[in-house]
């Protein structure tokens, strides 16, 4: 299309509704708007990412003034005393446990609230409230509720009739289960909205074809809500996998990573080895949270790409 | 008739009540009914009610302990620039990379939007701030949180920009309108609903961040509400001072909670208007 082209109506039917073409491009949209963007990237996102790749491989420390290449002696100690593997292990089990947990709660939320009354208003407003606190500040919640002594024992043996006294947060192998349940209760909230706006995208006449067709409530949900829930359902669990990942906040204030390093996932890993002063391996944890990242990322991004195209 | 109306008229109400009042009640009122409590009382957080109220001098020692307005002061003054400063950049980016085509804007598009999984080198960061003389300074922490967020507000807006005509600049540009006055004049007024999904989003990262800040902050005069929280909760490692911790956590939360009760449509569609298509 020619810069001279008179109207909108008359656009020629070969040009791309939402590009334009190769001339205009230069001159309309200047490359040089994307120089600050860029550049913060590139210095403040890109570089550190880079010194990765450079200071796992020395014995940069608080306990030298000078930082010399070591070769893979960081990875090799990381690895000989178990911390690599069990960090990684731990990580990889929590944001799995997040990522069902979070979903299924925050689905099972929208379709209680589904309907647009006064009261699910409300109440849906208020499990939004955990989303806006700081994580750490759940977390300090859930450690005070989850004490030997504490509220949920009590209620529970209440309950019960016994006297109940649950190491919650004191367990080698479940607490990474419960630290997961806090995490996702503070998430479940953001899950619910995503659902609830994915159900109100489902036509009308698709539900009643289906009622029409005699299927109950649990068919309908399987056979027709559940399949056209999926663009929210990728969603959700691309954001609660990666986001636990990284996850630091609520492990740090429920049990800083124990009982026995239990729950020491690779952030807070990190933000020990960093507290010694052993930068370089803090680094090389560093390096390797990046690269399970990436090695699950490809595959979680082409999958999104995937139900994009079908939808 | 009356089978089909138990379920809504009944039976939805009530499970929906009794839920948010025990899995959201009984948390919040634990941390509410503790700060009011006398420090030997709350060594033991329960839900019973205090035998004496402590509010106000909880409240008063963990405001001062806690540092919370110049916890408050820190906390906007890095999350303001970054966000406000991102959101610019990042559209004006967004713009020109919807726009173009060509293998160099594709490129450019997947390195832009790269860290929305990538995770932060955090401890090399510390080092780059370093040499740069800008470790534990607010305009470190601004730019970290801008290089940090910059992927999800390209992510968002890019997609956004691709469904406004392009027509729609035309005009404009008939008139003679250089590409910054288009984009200021045309493109930004558009993208209103897209930029408040993510501000939304940026604001409650950097808001609650506390793992990033404790690396980049750390040992600097300015520090944040949620780091400040860190510090109350860390300054007394053998007896747990619940009662301030949830003084503090309490006052802590009122500003998003305020701005989320008088805001509470408009943030919630705005969430989803950017995230389900």
């Amino acid at each position: 299309m020619s810069r001279s082209a008179p109207s909108l109506l008359e656009r020629s039917p070969d040009v791309d509704r939402r590009r334009s073409s190769p001339r205009r491009q230069a001159s309309g949209y200047p490359l040089g708007f994307l120089v600050p963007a860029f550049a913060i990237l590139g210095v403040f996102f890109f570089l550190p990412t880079l010194f990765n790749f450079v200071y796992a491989f020395t014995n940069w420390s608080a306990f030298h003034d000078d930082i010399q290449g070591v070769g893979f002696d960081n990875f090799a100690s990381l690895l000989s005393d178990g911390s690599l593997l069990a960090s990684l292990r731990i990580t990889l089990v929590y944001a799995v446990l997040v990522g069902i947990f979070q979903n299924l709660f925050g689905l099972g939320l929208a379709l209680l609230l589904e309907r647009d009354t006064r009261l699910n208003r409300a109440i849906r407003a208020v499990f939004f409230i955990p989303v806006l606190m700081s994580a750490l500040a759940v977390g300090y919640i859930f450690a005070a509720l989850l004490k030997p002594e504490g509220a949920v024992n009590g209620i529970l043996g209440a309950l019960t009739g016994t006297h109940v006294s649950i190491p919650w947060l004191g367990s080698t192998t479940w607490t990474i289960v419960v630290v997961a349940l806090v995490n996702s209760w503070k998430w479940m909230g953001l899950a619910m909205i995503i659902f609830l706006a994915g159900l109100k995208t489902i036509p009308e006449e698709v539900l009643q074809a289906a009622k029409v067709d005699g299927a109950g409530p649990w068919k309908t949900f399987t056979a027709v809500r559940l399949p056209l829930l999926a663009p929210a359902v990728t969603f959700n669990v691309a954001t609660a996998l990666l986001g636990s990942l990284n996850g630091f906040d609520t492990i740090q204030a429920t049990t800083a990573g124990g009982p026995a390093q239990k729950t020491e996932v690779l952030d807070i890993f990190i933000f020990h080895t960093f507290g010694y002063g052993l930068f370089a391996q803090a680094t090389t944890m560093s390096l390797v949270l990046f690269l399970i990242v990436t090695v699950l990322a490809f595959p979680v991004i082409g999958y999104l790409r995937k139900r994009e195209r079908v939808l | 008739m009356y089978r089909s109306q138990l379920w809504p008229r009944v039976v939805q109400p009530t499970i929906a009540v009794v839920l948010a009042a025990v899995v959201i009640g009984i948390p919040l009122w634990l941390a509410v009914i503790t700060s009011a409590k006398s420090r030997s009382e709350a060594n033991l957080p329960d839900l019973t009610l205090p035998s004496a109220w402590h509010l106000a001098d909880n409240y008063a020692q963990a405001f001062s302990q806690g540092r919370i307005l110049w916890g408050l002061f820190g906390s906007l003054l890095v999350m303001l620039p970054a966000v406000i400063g991102v959101l610019i950049f990042g559209s004006l980016a967004s713009w020109v990379l919807a726009r173009r085509s060509g293998r160099l804007t594709a490129a450019l598009y997947g390195a832009g939007i790269s860290g929305v999984v990538l995770p932060p080198a955090v401890i090399t960061i510390v080092l780059l701030l370093r040499q740069m003389g800008l470790a534990s300074t607010p305009q470190g922490m601004i730019f970290v949180y801008m290089g940090m967020y910059m992927s999800v507000v390209i992510f968002f807006i890019t997609g956004f920009v691709r469904t406004i005509p392009v027509e729609l600049e035309e005009a404009a540009r008939m008139d003679g309108a250089g590409p910054f006055m288009i984009f200021v004049r045309i493109i930004l007024p558009l993208l209103r609903p897209v930029i408040a999904t993510a501000t939304i989003l940026v604001c409650l990262y950097i808001w609650n961040d506390v793992f990033y800040s404790f690396f980049v902050l750390g040992g600097g005069a300015v520090s944040t509400l949620p780091l400040n929280l860190y510090a109350v909760a860390s300054s007394n490692l053998y007896q747990n001072n619940w009662n301030l911790i949830f003084a503090y956590v309490i006052m802590m939360s009122l500003p998003l909670l305020v701005v989320f009760v008088v805001a509470q449509r408009r943030i919630i569609s705005g969430i989803t208007g950017g995230a389900v298509k």
